[in-house]
């Protein structure tokens, strides 16, 4: 053991844990403090025990938000993953086979590059443009597109159809990723494999469903954590393309939007607060089911 | 790798052809055509669409034909975008607190990283898992009390506060997976520098970081795109009156469109949006592998 090695530790951990322990456990242990409070995000507050939660559990906004949460949950993954699926397979396999060799379809990279472009726009701006593009009137680019005949769709005015426009946002600007992030997957497996395969007889949907699918099913389980990420963080698309605030009649209201809506808006940021502890174990939830799933995966 | 040129895309687009066994490949091959330039023509239809209506008159945009050319092209609506709506100054804001906080994140979080990962002392699994779990939450979960916080240091509606709490929140990815990065390069260089006398700090900068590249570049691409991109914290950092001046990018976008919908200056806004899209795609035309690589990176962990 070198001298001075504990000084060294020391000065190269204590700026970044004291920045980290601040910013990020302070707030998080602040949260639970604070739920317990009347805070209004200024000034002082009172301990008001478990008002905020019995609060929470009369609040019908907050069971609507969460049920979009677990809507867009489930279903925006799946989509997400089925449709990146299909174009990575068709990127990289789904060309034809020549001297034995199958070889992905042509512009494959053109294809690749593009595809992935909108991940790198800030979600805030793809929801300005989606903003529009899903304008209710002839100004809009899908009403523009439509036969001057058609009275204009009002997607995200439209109560019924509001909470699925946002959800298609979020799937196009995602693909793209998943799309790069699969093909790379799909790159590694070893061309032997589909060479025997396709000696047996196997179509392409068998190659698809025998072989790529159960070799890529490590990066799937990856993609699923992340999209589930982005799926619970729908914070900058609802609040920039929804209308009247989470609406219309709280169509697209979340429960990001909700916390920044009580927290900055109503002046409750101990209610603000509550909600965010009750996040707290929802996400621990999901983390705790994940890893069951993944290690019983593991075992079989 | 190359890919060989098939058929060329004369395609026959019938749905019946893919039963057609004798040929496996080629109409499937067609069908693999129309479904990819859909989706090509999907994503990059919406952004030339932005990029036709930043020239045309709001008259001609209610027209309808969205992808009809403008009228004329004249860049007024460019030198509106960039001055009156402050388009100018929120790049600029963006570019320097990124630039900062990313330089920050990535130095504080090779630092932190380096040490738990190649160094033995008590507390070091603990402060490792500490870092780790700020994966699990969202960063929304705890919006008031950052605010809270932010504020009580004095530090609301300013750049050094909104750097601070973008490093903080950056650094549970950047440890993760820097410390998993330098745990994988040999030690044999590293104990070599020791025996001939090169001290910790010297053996960090001069040996491991250098080493560590690939990786240091990755994370500080993914930390770069991240922190662009942030639009949550900077809307509740840089609030209340008189902030405007210290908004960044996607703050200031967001509030053109809002605005633009009141006073009905579409083609500003769209103007602003191109001029906020263009940067990203030429960035993306000269390091799009590299940029493929780092925000894949984290994934493929």
């Amino acid at each position: 053991m070198r001298h001075g090695k504990y000084p060294f530790i020391i000065g190269f951990l204590v700026v970044p844990l004291a920045l980290y322990l601040v910013f990020v456990v302070g707030a998080y242990l602040q949260m639970f403090q604070l739920s317990f409070t009347d805070w209004s995000g200024f000034g002082g507050y009172h301990y008001i025990g478990f008002d905020n939660f019995g609060k929470l559990w009369d609040d019908p906004v907050f069971w609507i938000a969460l049920r979009h949460n677990v809507y867009i949950l489930i279903a925006m993954p799946i989509v997400t993953i089925a449709i990146a699926l299909f174009f990575a397979f068709l990127l990289n396999v789904g060309g034809k086979s020549k001297g034995g060799v199958t070889q992905g379809v042509w512009g494959s990279k053109v294809y690749r590059i593009i595809f992935f472009f909108p991940q790198l726009l800030a979600l805030a701006i793809v929801a300005v443009i989606f903003g529009r593009v899903f304008g209710s009137d002839r100004s809009g680019m899908l009403n523009g597109l439509f036969p001057d005949s058609w009275s204009p769709w009002l997607f995200l005015a439209d109560e019924r159809w509001a909470l699925v426009c946002i959800a298609v946002v979020l799937i196009w600007q995602q693909i793209g990723f998943y799309v790069v992030l699969f093909s790379a997957g799909m790159g590694s497996i070893s061309q032997d494999i589909y060479e025997a395969a396709a000696l047996d007889g196997a179509t392409k949907v068998t190659l698809f469903f025998r072989i790529t699918l159960p070799l890529l099913w490590d990066t799937l389980q990856v993609a699923w954590v992340y999209l589930g990420i982005a799926a619970f963080d729908l914070f900058a698309l609802v609040n920039i393309m929804s209308v009247n605030k989470g609406g219309p009649n709280n169509a697209t209201q979340v429960l990001s939007y909700q916390i920044y809506l009580n927290a900055f808006q109503n002046s409750q940021a101990g209610y603000a607060s509550a909600i965010g502890v009750v996040l707290f174990f929802l996400t621990l939830t999901f983390a705790a089911l994940t890893l069951r799933v993944t290690r019983r995966d593991a075992v079989a | 790798m190359t890919n060989l040129v098939t058929t060329p895309p004369a395609v026959t687009a019938r749905p019946a052809a893919a039963v057609d066994k004798g040929r496996k490949a080629n109409p499937l091959n067609g069908l693999a055509h129309i479904a990819l330039f859909v989706w090509a023509l999907a994503t990059a239809g919406p952004l030339i669409w932005v990029l036709l209506a930043s020239f045309k008159s709001n008259t001609e945009i209610f027209l309808g034909k969205p992808f009809a050319l403008p009228e004329h092209f004249s860049f007024k609506t460019y030198t509106d975008a960039w001055s009156e709506a402050h388009i100018g100054q929120y790049f600029i804001n963006s570019v320097i607190v990124v630039a900062i906080s990313t330089a920050g994140t990535m130095l504080l979080g090779s630092m932190a990283a380096y040490v738990l990962a190649r160094y033995r002392f008590p507390g070091n699994r603990a402060i490792y898992y500490l870092f780790v779990s700020g994966l699990a939450f969202p960063t929304f979960m705890a919006l008031a009390p950052i605010f809270g916080i932010v504020k009580s240091l004095g530090l609301l509606n300013t750049f050094t506060g909104l750097i601070l709490v973008y490093i903080a929140y950056s650094l549970s990815f950047t440890v993760f997976f820097l410390t998993a990065f330098f745990r994988t390069l040999p030690h044999e260089i590293d104990e070599a520098a020791l025996v001939d006398g090169a001290g910790h700090l010297r053996r960090f900068f001069q040996i491991m970081m250098p080493m560590a590249k690939s990786g240091l570049i990755s994370i500080t691409i993914f930390n770069i795109v991240g922190q662009w991109n942030q639009y949550l914290l900077p809307v509740v950092i840089m609030q209340g009156s008189g902030s405007d001046s210290n908004w960044v990018l996607t703050q200031g976008i967001a509030n053109i469109s809002v605005s633009a919908g009141y006073h009905a200056e579409w083609s500003t806004l769209f103007a602003a949006l191109t001029l906020s899209i263009l940067p990203m795609i030429v960035v993306y035309a000269i390091f799009q592998r590299q940029i493929q690589a780092g925000l894949t990176a984290g994934a493929v962990k």
